[in-house]
Parts: structure tokens; sequence; C-alpha cells
């Protein structure tokens, strides 16, 4: 991985080092050679890696006062918030945490969207990269089952019927699920179990997703492959610890935002009544960044063409990197692409708000036809558009377009015909 | 002879790999059965019900195995609706006779088949149940008429145990 031989200068690191060679995977982060004209959408990697450890450490203290059992679990989220030492602020930054989670990787995500950090050669970072995507959808709902509120046990009993849809074996696996005919006290237990172990399965994950990152290294603004190291990059560490830190501090003054001054507006009223199997609540909706999937389900009139397609609509990126003919990366260079990538953000922000809205009347309208572009993207044209498009030529190293000020290809073959 | 060695080597491996994967499985099968329904919650298979308090036109809710069970008592116009609708225009095509032995009273699993939401009474298009959550609509009888779910209310296995009580399970 690294491109130099590194040696430790003190002794003892000598031998640490020949025996557990930590200082040579210390060097190799600190040097590790990254594109100079990275931007701050590029900080988010750094962000999430932040987000993951304050709900590790947030969920450990929180799980050191909460009681899994469906008569108590309630009452000792309550017990959390009055009573326990800064249980309240624990508790708010754990609940905000997850969105500011999803915030962020959704940020990441739709980086790599525009700038084709998914094609090759990343396409393995790119599929850990959706796996923990997964997990962190699992691990959020099942965090949200966990103080047993109207909403929690509501959408546990929406989310788990899912199954349901499944033909023949549906209702086994529901009931397997539940350990049980209703969600119920096993449905709890278990649930706050693999809560408590998904963070860390991501952890394992983010660590290959790093380590399949480091081999071809960053992507960058420009999309084009970078000699490492050259006049191209730059070491990690001072230059891009920096920029990530700062851009840290940002995402923390937002995140410190909802913590304090809006603690409870990206959840429900509804959940802070005790879960009743008897009543639904009259609006039953998921948290904020399940929405565009919630609007997909619903947007299906039969019940297994619906599960199906909302699954369809996360695997689908998957596939991604081979559904995408092009071989350019950046949407800089790819005129049309950029047109539609736009379209595509609007058309999921659109399905977000629908899912929020009820499935009826011009909503559904809207919800169905949003879906059907979705797909219409990913399915059409991402694939006709790698034949069709007319891109802009490349330049043929990021320093050009970074001293010309603008990546324009027109400029960068100028001076190459003054050479 | 040392034609024969690989063979006998082939047969090993597979022979070793047959029972290393049935060892996996036997360890791995209790693993997941202990998260089905196990024998406490079984146990709670049935429930009877006291219903001689329930007016005419009115419904109950009792809880049954976690879930909410309608006790309904019919009037006889919401019969009479129930009757008069056509098996062809039912999406999941049950005759009312079959789903309320004793037409007064409908008694069933107050869950929607979509997603298991509990629909509220005396809702929707129908004049029977209306679903919150994706807008499943539900006649006098407890069956589909409209929206996502996609079978009738459940009627689950219940008998008179005498003219008041009900014993559902």
């Amino acid at each position: 991985m690294s491109d130099h031989e590194y040696a430790p200068k003190s002794k003892f690191g000598k031998w640490f080092n020949d025996r557990l060679p930590l200082l040579t995977l210390a060097s190799h982060l600190t040097d590790y050679p990254t594109p100079k004209n990275l931007n701050y959408w590029w900080t988010f990697g750094g962000i999430l890696t932040f987000c993951l450890i304050t709900q590790i450490v947030t969920g450990l203290t929180l799980a050191m006062h909460y009681i899994a059992h469906v008569d108590m679990a309630f009452e000792s989220v309550e017990h959390i918030m009055r009573d326990v030492n800064y249980g309240w602020l624990i508790r708010y930054i754990h609940a905000n945490g997850a969105s500011m989670f999803f915030l962020a990787v959704y940020i990441h995500i739709f980086r790599s969207l525009f700038y084709g950090s998914y094609k090759s050669p990343r396409e393995i970072i790119w599929i850990i990269g959706i796996i923990i995507y997964l997990l962190m959808m699992a691990a959020a709902f099942m965090g949200y089952v966990l103080p047993w509120g109207q909403m929690s046990f509501w959408g546990a009993t929406v989310i788990t019927n899912l199954f349901s849809a499944i033909p023949l074996v549906g209702e086994g696996i529901v009931n397997w699920l539940w350990g049980g005919y209703s969600v119920d006290n096993p449905t709890l237990t278990r649930f706050f179990t693999l809560h408590y172990l998904l963070p860390f399965l991501i952890l394992g994950l983010v660590v290959l997703h790093i380590w399949a990152l480091h081999v071809p290294g960053n992507n960058n603004p420009v999309g084009i492959d970078v000699k490492k190291p050259s006049k191209d990059t730059v070491p990690f560490h001072p230059y891009i610890v920096i920029k990530d830190a700062f851009a840290l501090l940002m995402f923390m003054i937002i995140f410190a935002f909802f913590v304090f001054y809006s603690p409870n507006i990206l959840g429900h009223a509804d959940n802070y009544i005790e879960a009743n199997p008897m009543v639904t609540p009259a609006h039953i909706v998921p948290e904020w960044y399940l929405l565009p999937f919630y609007a997909i389900l619903r947007s299906v009139p039969d019940k297994l063409l619906g599960v199906i397609a909302m699954l369809s609509a996360i695997l689908i990126l998957a596939a991604l990197p081979w559904l995408d003919t092009s071989k350019i990366r950046s949407a800089v260079f790819r005129p049309l692409y950029k047109q539609f990538y736009w379209i595509l953000v609007v058309d999921v922000l659109v399905l977000g708000y629908v899912g929020a809205m009820p499935a009826e009347g011009l909503y559904l309208l809207i919800a169905r036809v949003a879906t059907a572009y979705y797909f219409i993207h990913f399915l059409i044209i991402l694939p006709v558009l790698g034949f069709k498009e007319k891109t802009i030529p490349l330049p043929l190293n990021i320093t050009e377009p970074v001293l010309g000020g603008m990546p324009m290809a027109s400029a960068v073959k100028k001076k190459e015909s003054l050479n | 002879m040392s034609e024969k060695k690989p063979e006998r080597r082939e047969f090993l491996f597979t022979a070793s790999y047959a029972v290393g994967a049935v060892g996996v499985g036997a360890v791995v099968w209790p693993l997941v059965d202990q998260m089905n329904p196990d024998a406490s919650v079984k146990a709670l298979a049935s429930t009877e019900v006291d219903v001689s308090s329930v007016k005419l036109g009115k419904t109950i809710t009792v809880l049954w195995r976690g879930k909410p069970v309608f006790i309904k008592r019919r009037t006889p116009e919401e019969i009479a609706e129930a009757r008069a609708v056509k098996l062809e225009d039912l999406k999941d095509p049950q005759k009312d006779e079959d789903r309320a032995k004793n037409p007064e009273w409908l008694v069933m699993v107050g869950v929607c088949t979509h997603l298991g939401c509990v629909p509220l009474n005396d809702k929707g298009d129908y004049n029977g149940w209306f679903c919150p959550c994706h807008g499943s609509h539900y006649d006098t009888s407890g069956r589909i008429r409209k929206g996502p779910a996609p079978t009738n209310m459940e009627v689950p296995k219940y008998e008179f145990v005498n003219s008041n009580t009900i014993k559902i399970g």
C-alpha cells in the first residue's frame, strides 16, 4: 500500500515494529498521498467516522440505564431523561446523532454519485458502503423501537410485517422475527441485542471500506487517475486532517443546534406515548431518513410488489458501477449526466416529502411518478447516457485546472499546445 | 495403485465436508429456533370473553395473543349490507355467512392484513373499518374492499361457550 519503505527511528520502535507493524500503518495513514483538489464534499468520510463513534459511546452509556422489557422500557427512558446525570444530554445526542449520521451519509452517497466515485476501480468500496448503509438503516430502525413508544411499537409492526409479503413462508418468518404472534417482549429484547451488535459490525466494515479506499486512493473532483505521490497529491497529514477537522467543527455546530435547541423536532410526539397494541396512531410515518423508501413502498398498490420495489430501490445502488456505462467519472465533464443528477436529487427529495404525507389523491400520484422516475434513472437513463453523451475532454492532470482556476478543458488544451 | 489414491482422497474430503456441514447445521438450528415463539407464548393460546354487555351496533376489542380482536354485535342493516355484496365485487371472495356463523356477532382479528395496523371502527367507504396507515377500506364483514391490503381480516377459531361467552383460540 505505502509507496515507500518506513523505518522507525528509535531502537524500541524498530523492535516493536518488526513484531507488529503498527508504526508502518501509522506512517502509511499520515503520509497517504491524497489528491490536492479534494473539496469539502470529501470531508464527510471523517464526519461519518465521528458519527459512528459518537453513537457507540453514547449508546454504551445509555445501555447502562436502559431496561429492555415491555413493562419498563418506556419508564427507563424517562428515567434516563429525568434522573440520570446528564442522561437527557446523552440521549438527545444519541437520538439526534442518528439523524446527523444519515444526513452525513446521504451527502457522502450523493458526493459519490456526482463525482462517479463508485466506478472502476472503486466498486468494492462502493458495495461495502451500500452494506454499511443497509446495516445503518437496520440499526436505526431497531434503535427507534427501544423507547417502546407508540411510534416504536407500530413502526416495528409495520416494518416486520413487510416480511409477511413473502409467499408461503412469510407468516412463519414474521412469527420467528417477533418470537410470538405480535410485536412483544421477545421482539424488544432481540432488537436491543441486535441494536447493540450492529454498530460493531459497521465499525468492522468501515475498516474494510477505508482499506479498500487506500488501494486505489481517493477519487477527486476532476475524476481522473492521479499518480501517487506526485505534484497532484498532498500528504493526508496535515493537509486533509486539518480540512476534515474544520468541516467536522462546522458539522458539530449543526449537530449541537439540534441537540440543544430543538432536540425533538426530528422525532414524533406520538413516541412519548407508551406503546399500546390496541390503538394505532392516526398517522404512522418512519423517521425522515427512511421516507423516500417508504413513499416507494406505498406507491405500489400491491403488497408484495410494494415490498419488492422498496428493496430494489436500495439494492439497485449496488449494481450502479455496472449500470452506469460511462467511463468518465466526474459529472463536471458530463454535461447531460449533471442535469440528470440534479433531477435525481429533486426526485429523491420529492419522494421524501410525499412519504411524509398521507398516501392518497395528488400525493399518491406524485409518489408514483417519482418512484417510476427513480427506477428509470438507474435502469434506462444511466446505461444509455454512457453511449450517447458527448463528454467534455478531460485534463491531463489535476494541477492544470487548479492553477487555471477552472476545470475547463479548452484552457488545458491551449496550454498543451503551447508546450 | 497410484491412480486409485486421488479417488480415495476425494471421497474422504467430500465425506468430511458433509459431516462438517451436518455438524454446523446441528449447532446453528438451536440458535435459530430459539427465536421462534416459545412455550410460554404458545400457552396463552386462548381467551374467554364475556360479551353480555355489548350493545347492538357496538364493538369491543380484546387482546388475544398480543393482537386486538374485534367483537362486533352487528345491526340488522349491517348484516343485510354485508350479505347483499356480490362475490365478484370482492378482492378476497368470501361469503359473510362463512365469516359470521351467528350473523349478529362478527369476531375477527383486528389487524390490517397489509402491514399490521389496527383499523378504525365505523370508518371508510364501506361503513366497516378503515386502516389509517395505508388506507385500506373494509366492509361490515371485515372484508377488504379498497386499498393495499391483500386479504380480508382474519376470523380466528372461536366458539360460543354459552350465549354470553366467546372463547377465542
